[in-house]
């Protein structure tokens, strides 16, 4: 019953609930950000050593935060489960979403909710252990697979299995610590979500060169923020605060060098991002001047927060592939600021 | 007399309605009657209204749906191309089975218990003790969490398991069992199971009749056992042994063939059952001790064999006690099965609450339907066993 609680908790909020008009004066009034994350996965979202956030998607709410509030700090993570999500995102309990959640046409056009961008473009894969000297997905006829409930993975794994007229036990884990259970007592001889979430999972293996991670990406999973239908100006917000990481990430201004470039009159791309000139951005979404150079002051751009928390300098050592800027060879692109 | 009565005449004002304790009882009731019903209907409006101005669509409509994810026990046809509320309906009956298969195992584990546990054999009696304080006080989700934890961890993997007898194969993702497989003919075994069942009920009827009437004791169970074994015996030996057994063999992966019990399933049923029949045999003791001795002691002085005391004295009262408190902790096995979730037991909850409520994202309709279904199943145990309580309780005559 412990994990229908949160649903009860919710469905009950959501009848008692009024929406106010506007999610940004409700944030300005309270003085926080409240976000919601997932329970703990490396990377992406998950409390560290000295009890703070961290992760690409803590970074997102972070970078709303500065641009709200001036202050990234101001932010009470809501640690949800892949189940009560929207449910908490929809009774107004949060204001803004950021879990490692797939943008589908299902959850956007009958959910009542809009999804913000991507901040990270995944796909689902599988990881067996070496030993097992299986080197392709094809492979798999016949085998137990660890699945986490309640994800679009499962529909992709089903779907995946029936067109290549293979056969599966899939067995559903809850969280994905259950799922490391199993994978490791061998109930399963696969693991299968996201190929980061998986580089994440194998971050924490007691020997991560004894799992490798196969090569088929048998889906596409655009992750990001998602707040809830009628706030367009909100939708705005956390869009453009995404979309202001990017654009900074492209012009090359980092949370090193932005004061520099604010103040280069010959720069007016900088300067209109950063409010140093007669643009007025941050006015057309009901924010400060200093919006965007909160974000890249205190969370950075994009590329920072992407090689702070799941770049090759950490346990996930993740490639920029998909998620480097169109002008590398990515799709990341933002639309311009003009 | 007629002239003498005096007619008391109130004149019924606020006040006086107020004090009289009998209306005011019914003007409380209908208050609170009138409160409930409104704070009933401000939620639904509210919520309706909520919901609108998200527009999100409140509906069914979902169930009928392709459901798009597979189901790894499954003790109906089903693939992932059906409907959500097939989906469901696989929950359901995984749900019953655990149910079922726990009520049982937990009745005769608590009525074992509970019974050794009067015993006079000390070493008996304290070792049922100390299985029932343990298991009671332990939550029940760490003890579904301990057993799957135990089955997965001690258990081999299929390719290092080794066969226990022909067939019977232990690993750490179910116990595999040779299936047999019924051919043709086999349909008149089971007619034979049917004669053997109705006889062995007419059987027992008119032993008791003869008993009533001449006081001649009949074996009738224990002939009625046999027909109920033998004929179908009989029939199938007749027939031609008329069943093909299906043996697991290792094949990639897994094991192919045979019969799978997997090891979320047994988690759950063994950690129900002995959690549940530990309160089980707290119920017996309370209902066998709760016969005054003397009852006992009439039924020697009559010279009754003391297991026709137990049986026919002893045990017919003890029920009266036991039935009541019993029907709760079948309600309590039932609910806590939804705890499945925890080790991926594809229960209703896991099914039509949990990946269909997340594929469609239909958390009201989801869960509106686990709670009347559980509301049901609950009322539907509760019902059947009021009915057996009727019949064992005191008939005053």
């Amino acid at each position: 019953m412990k994990k229908l609680l949160p649903i009860a908790v919710s469905l009950a909020a959501l009848t008692a609930m009024n929406v106010s008009a506007s999610t940004l004066e409700d944030v300005q009034a309270r003085g926080v950000l409240k976000c919601g994350v997932s329970t703990g996965l490396a990377g992406f979202a998950t409390p560290n050593d000295a009890g703070q956030w961290e992760g690409l998607d803590v970074d997102l709410c972070r970078a709303v935060a500065a641009a709200v509030l001036g202050d990234s700090e101001k932010v009470e993570y809501v640690p949800l489960t892949s189940k009560v999500r929207f449910e908490v995102l929809k009774s107004g309990e949060i204001d803004v979403l950021s879990r490692v959640t797939t943008w589908t046409f299902t959850r956007d056009a009958s959910l009542g909710l809009n999804f913000a961008g991507v901040n990270y473009y995944d796909g689902q894969g599988f990881m067996v252990p070496a030993a097992l000297g299986v080197s392709s997905a094809k492979d798999l006829d016949g085998a137990s697979i660890c699945i986490q409930t309640g994800t679009t993975t499962e529909l992709n794994l089903a779907e995946y299995f029936k067109l290549n007229g293979m056969s599966y036990e899939p067995v559903p884990v809850e969280t994905s610590a259950e799922g490391r259970q199993n994978y490791i007592a061998g109930r399963c001889d696969v693991y299968t979500t996201d190929a980061s979430a998986l580089a994440a999972q194998r971050s924490v293996f007691e020997d991560p060169t004894a799992h490798v991670v196969l090569p088929e990406i048998i889906s596409k999973e655009p992750l990001g923020p998602v707040v809830r239908h009628g706030d367009d100006q909100w939708l705005d917000i956390v869009k453009w605060s995404h979309n202001a990481m990017l654009n900074a990430e492209e012009l090359n201004i980092t949370s090193k060098n932005l004061d520099e470039r604010g103040a280069n009159a010959n720069d007016p791309s900088a300067q209109g991002l950063l409010g140093t000139n007669e643009a007025k951005l941050g006015a057309m979404l009901g924010l400060d001047k200093k919006w965007a150079y909160n974000i890249i002051k205190q969370v950075g751009n994009y590329s920072e927060s992407f090689e702070r928390n799941v770049g090759k300098e950490t346990a996930l050592k993740l490639e920029r592939g998909l998620n480097a800027l169109w002008t590398n060879g990515g799709i990341q692109y933002a639309p311009p600021l003009k | 007399m007629s002239g003498t009565q005096v007619k008391e005449k109130k004149s019924v004002t606020l006040g006086s309605i107020w004090r009289d304790k009998h209306s005011r009882g019914v003007i409380l009731q209908i208050i609170a009657v009138i409160g409930i019903l409104l704070f009933l209907g401000n939620i639904v409006s509210n919520t309706v209204e909520n919901l609108d101005r998200l527009g999100v669509k409140v509906g069914f409509d979902f169930l009928s749906e392709p459901s798009n994810y597979d189901i790894n026990q499954t003790l109906i046809e089903y693939s992932s191309s059906d409907s959500h509320f097939r989906a469901g309906l696989v929950g359901l009956l995984n749900t019953l089975l655990v149910a079922v298969c726990g009520i049982v195992v937990a009745t005769i584990l608590g009525f074992t218990a509970g019974v050794l546990r009067l015993s006079n054999n000390f070493v008996l009696s304290r070792l049922m003790q100390v299985y029932v304080e343990i298991t009671r006080n332990v939550p029940v989700l760490l003890q579904i969490l301990l057993w799957h934890g135990i089955l997965i961890h001690s258990m081999p993997v299929p390719k290092k398991a080794e066969a226990l007898i022909e067939g019977v194969i232990l690993t750490n993702r179910g116990i595999y069992l040779p299936q047999p497989i019924p051919q043709e003919g086999f349909g008149w075994v089971w007619i034979a199971l049917l004669v053997g069942i109705v006889f062995a009920v007419f059987f027992k009827r008119y032993a008791n009749r003869i008993q009533t009437e001449t006081g001649k004791l009949i074996p009738a169970i224990w002939i009625g056992f046999v027909a109920v074994i033998g004929l179908p015996l009989v029939t199938y030996l007749l027939m031609g042994s008329p069943i093909e057994v299906s043996y697991p063999e290792l094949k990639g992966f897994n094991y192919k063939g045979g019969f799978v019990i997997k090891p979320e399933f047994m988690a759950l049923w063994f950690a129900l059952s002995i959690y549940t029949g530990a309160f089980i045999a707290e119920i017996v003791r309370a209902g066998i001790q709760s016969v005054s001795h003397g009852q006992t002691e009439a039924a020697h002085a009559l010279g009754i064999k003391p297991n026709f005391t137990m049986r026919l004295v002893v045990i017919p009262q003890a029920l009266r006690v036991i039935i009541p408190p019993l029907i709760s902790q079948y309600l309590n096995l039932t609910k806590n099965s939804s705890l499945a979730i925890a080790i991926g037991y594809m229960d209703l909850v896991a099914t039509i609450g949990g990946i269909s409520l997340n594929q469609t994202g239909r958390a009201l309709e989801s869960m509106g339907i686990v709670l009347g279904v559980y509301l049901f199943i609950s009322i539907a145990i509760s019902a059947a066993m009021n009915v057996y309580n009727k019949r064992v309780s005191l008939v005053s005559r």
